[in-house]
């Protein structure tokens, strides 16, 4: 029985939290110095999930690398899509039809709740009110049968494509969200009540984790985190792409840049995302391709059709295709895609029934053919849940990137990360690193 | 005192701990999971089942304890022994002592003889509880410290602060109210609650000041900075398999005995408004004072039992304090208010004679 005293003389102790520690969402490593409870250094060692994104895209084709951008901020997968879609389509100059800019709005919008959602009821969870993770998570469920029912896929969505998205808004989408709308907001309500004036919760977020207009600047820091300072920067109104300009919603700004004024500003967000959304729900123009109600039939009998040359009768039907591929049949495909035949994959119909479409589907997806940028390069950033999220991409004339870079907002956030903490109490870390929402998918890509 | 009478103590004190706390400490798993459940939206535990039946997830405390049992006893190297396996041992002790103490029932009379529901009967006995609760601090200082990880030091030494801060509020806030019932006995504290009025009604703010200081000797949610799961893990992170047990049964045992000190000097004990239990316990008629008897035990149950469904359900709502925080709760705020309480309660009783 041996009590190690290696230097009486230190006053200090060293705290390894992390990698794996119930706080350090995913992996990172925080090594405090501590002086009783009291934190008087922080080394943040981050890169516990590298994935090679930015590599691995090298040897993708620009369609491919849209599902490894799920696995970026892997709480709001399709503000990811979305952001590294534009980016690929500015350097192509392919405009994307009004219905499927829509739809990318209501994708992105949604993924920004869910990613509040997470950011408020983990923090919660973290500083022991389990209840408020739990209503919190609820909603964020019934947001992502959303996101199934329109992707399909919870998390994993792959939702775009260079050009447009995957396929068509579901039926009744807009009755769908009107009554998870009301469930997310009652959910918030409800938090709202167990938190925002809860004394308990306003002592340990109010004062801690400050960080100054000038520091946040001066760190590149964006999103809520940057806003709760009162800088009223946010890109959807900064440099409006898509179709933000159209929408009315507010940008909330705090004053202190403290944890309380990071939770109230994604609390309300969460809200002014709901507004856009409904907005957009309203504004979305009808589908101009969609035809009569076409006959559903299979595609191998159209196949079949072809083959004997009924032409004129093919065009009386629409394609039954495998779920996955659900709202990429013709009455629908115009809308929310592009009409470049070389980005663009065809309809269904065309593939399946006639000569062309199949050389224009194959052209498109056989290796090194595919879509061919000329060399270029530019950088796109959309507003993500945690800040500027931006693409910077290289083409040199091939079918797939020379080079993406991915600008992920919590990088920022998490090298101020020790100046927020220095000084602080240990028990300050969980709603201060809570407040980052450290994506650990995204930080290290 | 006959040998039957010292037999009587032992069939008594047996029958507190392993009837009384600990199966109100394994329902007390089934509760935290159950309830939390219903107030999380969930289904919660139903799994556990004997032949198909489940009941309500009722199996799941006593899955759990032989889960506990054949667990590993992991032991980590940096471990200093002697203390590590003795520690859980000083915590649960101190928890099993202190319900002996409780006052389940008053006397009653049966075969010529007065059988007493309390198993201890001491004269001092509320002090007692309060100096063997404080005891349980030393389990908890003694794991974190023999557990040779900084995480078990921090939990340590948040354990012992805060048991210090509410320790101390936990005796003054009571002193008004002993002072007004004039003695330190729990039986006579309820009989003094049945002759005159229960105890809640004249010390409102001693009661509300005992459950926030009890809460806090608890060491669960909001007052759980020494395990504090998502900051330190706590006290007993070196711990696995049975000894790891042993301390979640400290803290139901703790809430048991908080509220079961609660019952006695602020919710009149055993007592069933409007019906004279003591007088029944007395009666000469056969059976009625075992009838009554039934009926006190069930009365201190209830009201256990009711206190523990608010203490979790306080569990559940709100969020965990800060250290200093908690520091300053219970020396800046309780302390004084309960000093203050009791210098009322004295001048009042002063003004009123």
């Amino acid at each position: 029985m041996t009590i190690a005293t290696p230097d009486r003389g230190r006053k200090t102790f060293m705290l390894n939290m992390g990698p794996q520690h119930p706080a350090m969402h995913g992996v990172v490593r925080l090594v405090l110095e501590l002086e009783g409870e009291n934190i008087v250094d922080v080394d943040c060692e981050i890169g516990y999930l590298h994935r090679a994104f930015e590599k691995h895209a090298e040897s993708e084709t620009w369609n491919n690398v849209v599902p490894w951008t799920d696995r970026l901020n892997y709480v709001s997968p399709l503000i990811n899509n979305v952001g590294y879609a534009l980016a690929v389509e500015r350097l192509a100059g392919i405009e994307v039809p009004e219905r499927g800019q829509y739809i990318r709005v209501i994708a992105s919008e949604i993924s920004r709740v869910t990613d509040h959602l997470t950011c408020v009821g983990a923090s919660a969870m973290e500083l022991g009110a389990f209840t408020v993770f739990l209503y919190l998570i609820k909603a964020r469920e019934y947001l992502y049968q959303l996101v199934d029912n329109l992707t399909g896929a919870r998390i994993t969505t792959a939702f775009t494509r260079v050009g447009g998205v995957k396929g068509d808004l579901p039926a009744d989408f807009a009755a769908k969200f009107a009554d998870v709308a009301a469930k997310v907001r009652e959910a918030v309500a409800e938090s709202d009540k167990l938190l925002t004036r809860n004394r308990i919760f306003m002592d340990r977020v109010e004062a801690t984790g400050v960080l100054s207009k000038e520091d946040a600047l001066a760190y590149g820091i964006t999103g809520p985190f940057l806003r709760s300072t009162g800088v009223p920067y946010d890109v959807r109104r900064a440099h409006p792409y898509l179709v933000y300009d159209r929408f009315d919603f507010e940008i909330p700004v705090g004053s202190t840049g403290d944890n309380y004024d990071r939770y109230l500003c994604r609390m309300a967000e969460i809200e002014q995302s709901l507004r856009i959304v409904e907005q957009a729900l309203k504004q979305i123009p009808e589908g101009k391709h969609s035809l009569a109600p076409a006959e559903m039939k299979y595609a191998y009998e159209l196949e079949d059709m072809g083959k004997h040359g009924d032409t004129e009768l093919i065009q009386k039907y629409s394609a039954k295709v495998d779920q996955t591929l659900d709202g990429m049949g013709r009455e629908t495909f115009g809308d929310v895609r592009a009409a470049n035949r070389w980005a663009t994959l065809p309809a269904k119909e065309q593939t399946y029934t006639n000569i062309e479409g199949l050389m224009n589907h194959f052209e498109l997806v056989m290796w090194s053919w595919g879509i061919k940028i000329p060399p270029s390069e530019g950088y796109f950033a959309v507003e993500g849940g945690n800040g500027e999220l931006g693409f910077h991409v290289v083409a040199d004339g091939g079918d797939g990137p020379y080079r993406v870079r991915c600008r992920p907002p919590c990088l920022f956030i998490m090298a101020a990360l020790p100046k927020l903490l220095k000084g602080s109490m240990i028990a300050d870390v969980i709603p201060t690193f809570g407040s980052v929402n450290m994506i650990a998918g995204e930080l290290d890509r | 005192m006959t040998r039957y009478d010292l037999l009587w103590i032992v069939v008594k004190v047996g029958a507190a701990i392993l009837l009384f706390g600990m199966n109100i400490a394994g329902l007390l798993g089934w509760v935290e999971r159950k309830q939390s459940a219903v107030l999380q939206d969930r289904i919660g535990a139903n799994r556990a089942d004997i032949f198909g039946i489940t009941l309500l997830g009722l199996f799941h405390p006593i899955a759990d304890a032989l889960k506990m049992l054949t667990k590993e006893d992991f032991e980590a190297k940096s471990v200093i022994k002697p203390l590590h396996a003795i520690a859980p041992m000083i915590a649960m002790g101190a928890g099993l002592f202190c319900l002996a103490a409780l006052p389940y029932g008053g006397t009653v009379q049966f075969m010529g003889h007065a059988w007493s529901l309390q198993p201890i009967e001491c004269p001092v006995g509320v002090p007692l509880v309060l100096a063997a609760l404080a005891l349980g601090v030393h389990g908890i200082v003694m794991a974190g410290y023999a557990s040779g990880s900084n995480y078990g030091l921090l939990g340590a030494l948040r354990g012992a602060a805060q048991m210090i801060a509410s320790e101390v509020c936990l005796a003054s806030s009571l002193a008004g109210v002993l002072f007004l019932y004039g003695t330190l006995d729990f039986q006579q504290a309820v009989l003094w609650q049945g002759a005159h009025v229960w105890g809640i009604v004249v010390q409102p703010l001693a009661f509300i000041l005992f459950l926030t200081a009890g809460a806090a000797l608890t060491k669960r949610t909001p007052f759980d900075l020494p395990e504090g799961e998502s900051e330190i893990v706590g006290y007993h992170v070196e711990y696995s398999g049975m000894k790891f047990g042993m301390f979640l049964i400290t803290d139901f045992m703790e809430s048991i005995v908080i509220c079961g000190v609660i019952t006695a000097l602020f919710l009149g004990g055993w007592l069933i408004p409007g019906l004279d239990l003591a007088a029944l316990g007395q009666s000469a008629t056969p059976y009625v004072p075992l009838v009554a008897a039934a009926l006190m035990l069930a009365s201190f149950t209830f009201k256990v039992l009711a206190l523990l469904f608010l203490l979790m359900q306080i569990r559940w709502t709100l969020p965990r304090f800060r250290f200093d925080q908690l520091l300053d709760l219970g020396w800046k705020n309780l302390l004084p208010l309960s000093l203050l309480n009791f210098l009322a309660t004295v001048w009042g009783i002063y003004l009123w004679r």
